[in-house]
């Protein structure tokens, strides 16, 4: 993989030269690894999180379900947010490093907590500043890039991240061996990892600034951010089409459970489904990036979404264990790598640039509420109709969905970005 | 501050924290080590001396050699000397002649197990069990083993987790599989819920046992029956029953804050009027399965919260007004054996 660590070169010299790929901006790759410090920090605990109420925290059934659901839902709630604030003072690292700040004192908190309303509060902390940061970053990477490179910049992010997602566990797990029982041994070095990315962010993170950059160039400074930048007739058809998409997205935990019902594949081996999707992920976020630079970044995404009908039958289909699973978590992973940066890469530039964290944050809460919603309903019918037919159902209508979305394509790809 | 100087600042930094963290993991390995290295601070007997009478057997959380394994004390004695069988268990339950352990393999491929054990603690049996151990429970004769835990990965649910709890015979023998499975009759009607969880069985007989039911935010107390394949509701509000020996009332946790705390309380009630006792003097934010010691005490495990790891027995009498008492130090997961 070629990275570069140089920085941007000035007045758009990339366009015409001869070099085959401009290298990677400095501000993504910093992002990127203050994004994989974080998640060793964030997925060591979250690896442990379970084991520790259990056995060391002595919590049980209800106390510990309260606090895995307060895991998963609080981060969507602050996104628009975090979005907002960082388009209003036009400070996007510095809301960044809110949500990051957040997040790692919350840690130290995680050092102390005993009990179960003390321990939902530190979860809750940690996720609100998750949801602070994500679009201020997004946002940041997007104004830092040119237009044409933003699939593969956010491609090089996401890898980044998604290596650091994979590191937390291997750490959070190495610890206990070489500490028997040593959870808060896991939380120091998960703390110490988060304040390194913390760190880094604020001494060598750009401060990169939608609107004083633009100030500085020749053109006429924007307006300050306004709510009615995000009923941009742009960006309606992107939330509309990620709306659809994501209603028919079940969360992963459903095609883990099918892969297990496939028959043969031993509850063990649960964990390592999301090794393997996040492997896959992180191997395919920089090429289905700078793919979706060359096709087009909407048609990327909704296409992407046949990965995932692909994944739905692949878990089900009749056919050997092993297959079904190595297809299954390469699919899943294909899916992520062709949805989760892109559609950041997207929103962004289909909202006047005062908007453009605000905007970013609405398509990924619309994402982020959709998926809550499709994977409730596919509760309900998992159980009406089994597994397999269940799975069946939904790869059938979001192939449906897909066709659907493939007609706004040229209009979102065909659209006028903001640079 | 330059870039030069900003650049200089991150190192010393990141030089200081790594530091800090190595310095603190090496130091914790060390501490772990000799304290796993030392001898229990409780006094000692030897197994032979406590196999015969009536016995609590819990599992020792002193943070020392045996760490995690299987103790066992008489009832007469219960804050006396303790024998240890050698066997290690998250959760634990006994009967004259056997017992059912839940073990967790942790690892990036945590894998976790239950385990029969005959009355001299020979392994008989083996499952993989699907998630985290919770809770396990023999009825009464021994013929029967009820394992809760919780599964990974099924967080879909509008609550946010998911628990497993199935039934089977001692030594491999028959399976019921997960009681989510019954038939759930809530109030007189038959119900189908999606999100539906239980937990926390306590067994009356050899078909017949109470469990808690979660659905919709909602707990009930249940009475199951393994040949009918059935969960029938007794009464709302009610987690991890536990029947009193005479088999007249069940204890079991009460979330007396209903609001987006969990702050729970011990709740006895009358099986043949209802009539329901909160144990107001009691125990606050319990998370565990109640055991009854005899007709009038119950006992609990409490984590120690300024010992992480460490937990304590404690008793309490089934009157409102009764103050608990420490039982048995360092102890957890603990049942009386007459």
């Amino acid at each position: 993989m070629y990275i570069s660590v140089r920085d941007r070169p000035a007045g758009g010299t990339t366009r015409g030269s001869s070099s085959t790929r401009p290298p990677v901006g400095r501000v993504v790759i910093t992002l990127g690894i203050v994004s994989l410090l974080t998640d060793v920090s964030s997925e060591s605990v979250s690896a442990i999180l379970p084991l520790y109420l259990t056995a060391v925290v002595g919590l049980t059934p209800v106390a510990y379900g309260l606090i895995d659901g307060l895991y998963q839902g609080v981060s969507a709630l602050v996104r628009l947010g975090g979005g907002w604030l960082a388009d209003a003072s036009d400070r996007p690292k510095w809301v960044a490093f809110l949500g990051y700040g957040l997040s790692a004192v919350a840690r130290v908190f995680l050092l102390f907590a005993s009990g179960a309303a003390g321990i939902a509060a530190v979860v809750t902390a940690d996720r609100i500043g998750k949801g602070i940061r994500t679009a201020p970053r997004d946002a940041m990477i997007s104004t830092a890039t040119p237009t044409e490179h933003l699939g593969r910049a956010f491609g090089v992010h996401r890898m980044l991240d998604t290596i650091g997602a994979a590191l937390g566990p291997l750490i959070a797990f190495g610890l206990l061996v070489v500490v028997p029982d040593g959870y808060s041994v896991v939380l120091v070095v998960s703390l110490a990892f988060a304040l390194a990315g913390v760190a880094l962010l604020g001494l060598l993170g750009p401060d990169v600034r939608a609107r004083r950059d633009r100030d500085a160039s020749s053109g006429p400074t924007p307006p300050p951010f306004r709510w009615r930048d995000l009923t941009d007739r742009r960006l309606r058809p992107l939330l509309a089409v990620a709306g659809v998409l994501g209603l028919l997205t079940i969360s992963d935990g459903f095609i883990y459970l099918a892969l297990l019902d496939h028959g043969g594949v031993n509850v063990a081996w649960f964990p390592l489904f999301y090794v393997g999707t996040n492997v896959a992920y992180l191997l395919l976020a920089v090429p289905i990036g700078r793919l979706a630079d060359r096709v087009g970044r909407a048609r990327t995404l909704v296409v992407g979404h046949l990965a995932l009908v692909g994944a739905y039958l692949c878990a089900v289909l009749p056919t050997s264990t092993a297959a079904a699973t190595v297809g299954t978590l390469l699919l899943l992973g294909t899916f992520y790598a062709a949805t989760d940066g892109v559609i950041a890469a997207i929103a962004g530039r289909l909202v006047p640039v005062q908007a453009r964290s605000s905007g970013i944050a609405a398509a990924q809460t619309v994402v982020a509420l959709a998926r809550m919603l499709a994977s409730a309903g596919f509760g309900v019918l998992w159980l009406l109709l089994g597994p397999t037919a269940a799975m069946a159902t939904v790869a059938a209508l979001l192939a449906l969905a897909v066709l659907a979305a493939a007609t706004r394509i040229p209009r979102l790809d065909g659209a006028a970005v903001t640079t | 501050m330059s870039t030069r100087a900003r650049v200089l600042v991150f190192i010393a930094v990141v030089v200081a924290i790594a530091v800090a963290a190595t310095v603190y993991v090496v130091d914790q390995g060390r501490e772990v080590r000799a304290e796993r290295a030392a001898e229990p601070e409780a006094e000692q007997t030897p197994i032979a001396e406590v196999t015969d009478g009536p016995r609590i057997v819990f599992r020792h959380t002193g943070l020392d050699s045996q760490y995690g394994v299987v103790a066992v004390v008489p009832l007469d004695d219960p804050g006396g000397p303790r024998a240890f069988t050698g066997v290690s268990c998250n959760r634990v339950a006994a009967r004259p002649d056997g017992a059912s352990c839940l073990i967790s393999n942790d690892g990036v491929a945590a894998s976790y197990e239950g385990v029969e054990l005959d009355a001299d603690w020979q392994q008989v049996a083996s499952n993989d069990l699907p998630g985290i151990p919770s809770r396990t429970r023999l009825s009464p004769d021994g013929t029967l083993v009820a394992t809760t835990v919780f599964v990974a990965g099924h967080s879909y649910m509008s609550t946010g987790f998911s628990t497993a709890t199935e039934v089977h015979e001692f030594g491999d023998g028959e399976r019921w599989g997960n009681l989510e499975k019954f038939q759930l009759v809530v109030d007189g009607r038959e119900v189908n819920p999606v999100d539906r969880n239980v937990w926390g069985v306590t067994f009356v007989d050899d078909n017949t046992f109470y469990a808690t039911v979660a659905t919709g935010g909602r707990t009930w107390l249940v009475e199951g029956d393994l040949a009918e394949r059935t969960l029938t509701s007794v009464s709302q509000d009610a987690e991890c029953p536990s029947l009193s020996p005479d088999g007249t009332r069940v204890a079991f946790k009460v979330d007396v804050d209903p609001g987006r705390r969990v702050e729970w309380q011990i709740a006895v009630q009358d099986l043949a009027t209802g009539e329901r006792t909160l144990l107001e003097a009691g125990p606050r934010g319990l998370d565990d399965q109640v055991e009854w010691l005899d007709d009038d005490t119950l006992i609990y495990g409490m984590p120690r919260a300024d010992e992480p790891g460490v937990t304590d027995t404690w008793a309490v009498d089934t009157t409102p007004d009764a103050a608990p008492q420490l039982l048995i130090e360092q102890a957890w997961s603990a049942t009386v054996v007459r």
